[in-house]
């Protein structure tokens, strides 16, 4: 990806939504984009729909809890395929209220991946026609990807299990 | 109502009787377990509801307690058919997050295993899609050439279904003149056996009436539910990591896209039966072309040194004690990297803390976010169509659960 499409797409950004725009950067030759979580739907829409952007396709959406600023980021990975450009968005979400906009409008592919992004961060996608957890167990209270949920310590011995041979 | 006359398709909608079908989790035609509950009309699904996560791991929770290396062999049990694949690719991101030069006879020598595990993912595909149609013939016949693949993984690197082969920064030994042996030889017979195979199914009048128009998705659907891959390109979409992003030198090699039309089961098959001509070729040109030099990048802090070195050798001791208690320090920094698995863009996206571990490391699985399109694709088709379609997708479950 060259340069000035980077630039160009940048500033179609920050014309419309200069106020959203936190900070921009090149992350191993990986254009990231981080923003305001209010306008996200918004801005993934326009960008779905500008004729010079044409992000249609989602790659892919990820969650990263970070226990130190008590927020959940959220990454959205963007790809214009007839350019074949590629954008990272990220925001950031408080970790008592983690709430973000759904984007199964936009994107159906999206419906599973906010659905494991919920099932591992609880983050909560307002509008999600079906938001439930999806590979672990239904009765599970914890959204375990947190930090605050360490894996079990191998060498821990107040357990009895001489059946799985440890 | 009197039974004798009522005409089943003068029934509205509303007043339809439907019965539920549970097809899975453990089904013999599902090969892997996945659960549909399906709605049926007689035998045509009218809604289907996808249950997933029986053989859910948590890799990514377990990936963020590993050193780097012990990843390696998480990755193996993602897409276990091509393994492989994900080994390298994941090799592939740790060296891009330490900005390390790979030599070009490593990045020659992982396109040759790179293309064999596409051959061997997209032989059992197609195999068991024959089998689906009610031909076991080719499976049986195309099975023993996985078996020769297999061969040549085990004269590589010991195992052979998770590999979990190279190392982070190359290899961990050059190929031996045996593999070499096993390769020409696979080279010589694969060739013979696929064409077989494809007089066997391609051209075959009952194949393509059981598989032209069964489980079809458009290609702006397929878009929409981010599909990649042969399932994508089938649809007509020419998209393949291998030329839009290329990664160990595929931008050397000469080789085409097949592509299909109405992304039904037949263009599915017809497009991995394409790619694997096309693997065999660019096999083949790096082969032709594979220049002389080291089998692994100069980055000791990372690359696990060779056995024999680390008992004549005290610097490759100390790397290899501290490689493998984790004691390295890695860079920060945030990494996507994404290789063209045998399912389609296979993500890698690293968070780095400067830590022992990834911070968070999350995997783009193709099946987990293909299959979210099923229902939609065997909507109003026929419960064996539903089977059917569901091979030619090549879900797999290891990928599809992690």
């Amino acid at each position: 990806m060259a340069d000035s499409q980077e630039e160009k797409l940048v500033s179609i950004i920050k014309e419309k939504f200069e106020d959203q725009v936190v900070l921009v950067e090149q992350l191993y030759d990986f254009l990231t984009i981080t923003l305001k979580k209010d306008r996200i739907t918004e801005i993934i829409q326009f960008l779905y729909d500008h004729p010079d952007t044409k992000f249609q396709f989602l790659t892919t959406l990820a969650a990263v809890h970070y226990p130190d600023n008590n927020q959940i980021g959220l990454m959205y990975q963007l790809h214009n395929m007839y350019s074949n450009e590629r954008v990272r968005l990220k925001i950031y979400l408080p970790i008592e209220n983690p709430v973000a906009p759904t984007l199964t409008n936009i994107f159906a592919a999206a419906n599973w991946m906010e659905r494991e992004t919920y099932d591992f961060y609880g983050v909560i996608f307002e509008g999600h026609p079906n938001l439930k957890r999806i590979l672990n167990v239904d009765e599970m209270i914890i959204f375990p990807m947190r930090k605050e949920y360490p894996l079990e310590d191998q060498t821990r011995e107040d357990k009895e299990d001489d059946m799985f041979g440890r | 109502m009197d039974n004798a006359t009522v005409d089943i398709d003068k029934v509205k909608p509303e007043e339809k009787q439907y019965s539920y079908l549970n097809l899975g989790p453990t089904h013999p035609a599902t090969h892997g377990i996945f659960q549909n509950v399906l709605k049926m009309d007689g035998e045509l699904i009218v809604e289907a509801e996808p249950t997933i996560g029986y053989i859910h791991r948590a890799f990514e929770k377990l990936a963020e307690r590993r050193p780097y290396n012990q990843i390696t062999p998480i990755t193996d049990r993602l897409n276990y058919c091509s393994a492989p694949i994900n080994n390298i690719g994941w090799h592939m991101t740790v060296e891009k997050l330490l900005k390390a030069e790979i030599p070009k006879r490593v990045q020659y020598l992982r396109v040759i295993i790179m293309e064999l595990a596409r051959i061997t993912d997209h032989l059992i595909c197609n195999a068991v899609i024959g089998v689906d149609t009610g031909a076991l013939t080719g499976f049986v016949y195309m099975f023993q050439q996985r078996e020769l693949v297999y061969e040549i993984y085990e004269e590589i690197c010991g195992a052979r279904l998770t590999t979990n082969i190279g190392r982070i920064g190359g290899f961990e030994r050059d190929f031996s003149p045996k593999a070499w042996e096993k390769i020409s030889k696979f080279m010589k017979e694969f060739p013979v056996v696929l064409k077989e195979f494809d007089n066997l199914l391609s051209r075959n009048r009952i194949f393509m009436d059981r598989t032209i128009g069964v489980g079809g998705i458009k290609a702006d659907r397929a878009l929409n539910y981010s599909f990649t891959g042969p399932n994508l390109r089938a649809a007509g979409v020419d998209y393949d990591v291998r030329v839009a992003r290329p990664y160990s030198s595929y931008e050397d090699f000469d080789f085409t896209i097949p592509v299909g039309l109405n992304g039904d089961v037949y263009d599915r098959f017809m497009v991995r039966q394409g790619e694997m001509w096309q693997s065999l070729s660019i096999i083949k040109q790096a082969i032709e072309k594979l220049p002389e030099g080291p089998f692994h990048a100069e980055v000791p802090e990372f690359y696990l040194p060779p056995k024999e070195d680390v008992y004549n050798n005290m610097e490759a001791l100390i790397y290899q004690f501290k490689i493998v208690m984790g004691e390295t320090e890695v860079p920060k920094g945030e990494v996507y990297h994404c290789v063209e698995g045998g399912n389609g863009e296979l993500g890698f996206y690293l968070i780095s803390d400067g830590g022992r571990t990834p911070f968070r490391l999350h995997f783009r699985r193709p099946c987990f976010i293909f299959y979210q399109a099923y229902p939609e694709m065997i909507k109003g088709s026929m419960l064996s169509d539903a089977i059917l379609t569901m091979s030619s997708m090549n879900v797999i479950a290891g990928e599809l659960d992690a």
